[in-house]
């Protein structure tokens, strides 16, 4: 996990005016978490779940506010039946998914999920955005929060396990 | 836990909170308490969740923390607010002080079939708000204490957890709106100004 992109992201964040971010965290959101927390004018709020992280970006826009959800592939199934209120509220939402199971993936447990989760975005009609090379990822995410909050759409960038870097495990064997 | 003690009628209990309520905006849980909320007078500051159970508290929080300075109760029953059980740890934890949520617990899944919740075999959501750091006075059971609630929720010196203990009557329902889209314009051009 190096390289600039995630501070690019946070300037993202920062220019498209979204004040709340929700997340769980991972690995490959830490630098984005960290320069978030620290800025006084965002909102961040650690979730148990991802599926509060669509009710609470819900109510933020109720109130005027633009926000993220950042989590890994895994939390992308525990959101479905909240994405039912985001499409049958006709509301923006934008969420920040770093992928796993993918690209050398050492942890089998992630990878059906991994493999699902552009399928169940879209079957939810949250339109996907993948994400492999770094200079790709700013613009991406950029053109996502325009089209959720100016086009009022659901959408969802996908980085992928090969632009964040493979998670490292002791080889045992 | 049932026990022989008295127990409110929901209907009167939820027209008394909302009957002098300020500035409060309100978001209710699928079922019940949606239709509660109807009963007591449709208002555009009235946000009627009809699915995304578990999902009450979780928005009321979003609003809360765009909306400091307003109040904003979550009202709900007990078998949603289980389903969102770690929202009171997010909101113990997050601690915005204009938020309050508000539980209608008969102590059953009243859309269903009336099953008992688990609050029916001993769970207390009092004390888990509490564990969760969140300010929950004892469950209240008769109409000075949801008196001494309306006011409060007028307050912004939160968080605040409140459980009601309602009997188990089920009355005719009373729909408000259901589609959303025409809800969150409403709300939104009642709260911000923002014409859809």
């Amino acid at each position: 996990m190096s390289g600039a992109w995630p501070d690019e992201l946070f300037e993202v964040l920062v220019r498209q005016k979204v004040r709340q971010v929700a997340y769980v965290p991972d690995a490959g959101h830490s630098r984005l978490i960290e320069r978030c927390t620290a800025n006084p004018d965002m909102e961040t709020t650690v979730l148990t779940t991802e599926e509060d992280g669509v009710a609470l970006l819900a109510g933020a826009w109720l109130g005027g506010d633009r926000g993220i959800l950042l989590m890994q592939s895994s939390g992308v199934g525990n959101c479905v039946n909240m994405l039912t209120l985001i499409e049958n509220c006709r509301m923006p939402f934008v969420t920040l998914v770093t992928m796993r199971g993918e690209w050398g993936e050492f942890n089998p447990w992630q990878g059906p999920m991994g493999l699902a989760t552009p399928d169940v975005l879209t079957r939810m009609n949250v339109q996907v955005h993948r994400v492999d090379a770094p200079d790709q990822a700013a613009a991406t995410l950029d053109a996502a929060i325009a089209q959720s909050y100016d086009g009022l759409q659901a959408s969802a960038v996908l980085l992928s396990q090969r632009l964040i870097g493979r998670k490292d495990f002791e080889a045992e064997d | 836990m049932i026990q022989n003690l008295p127990l409110l009628d929901r209907r009167e209990t939820v027209a008394r909170l909302l009957r002098d309520r300020g500035d409060l905006l309100v978001v209710t849980g699928l079922g019940s308490a949606t239709y509660d909320v109807a009963a007591a007078g449709d208002d555009p500051r009235n946000f009627y969740l009809w699915g995304a159970m578990g999902g009450a508290a979780a928005m009321a929080l979003g609003l809360a923390l765009a909306q400091p300075d307003r109040p904003v109760a979550a009202i709900t029953g007990d078998g949603e607010m289980l389903m969102g059980l770690g929202t009171l740890a997010t909101i113990g934890a997050k601690r915005p002080a204009n938020l309050s949520v508000i539980v209608l617990d008969n102590e059953r899944y009243g859309e269903t079939g009336a099953q008992p919740t688990a609050i029916a075999h001993g769970v207390s959501l009092t004390d888990v708000a509490r564990s969760c750091g969140i300010d929950a006075p004892d469950d209240i059971r008769d109409m000075n204490g949801v008196g001494t609630l309306a006011e409060r929720l007028k307050r912004t010196d939160g968080p605040l957890f409140a459980n009601i203990k309602i009997d188990a009557r089920d009355y005719p329902r009373v729909l408000p709106a259901r589609d959303g889209a025409w809800l969150r314009s409403r709300f939104r051009e009642a709260v911000l100004g923002i014409a859809p």
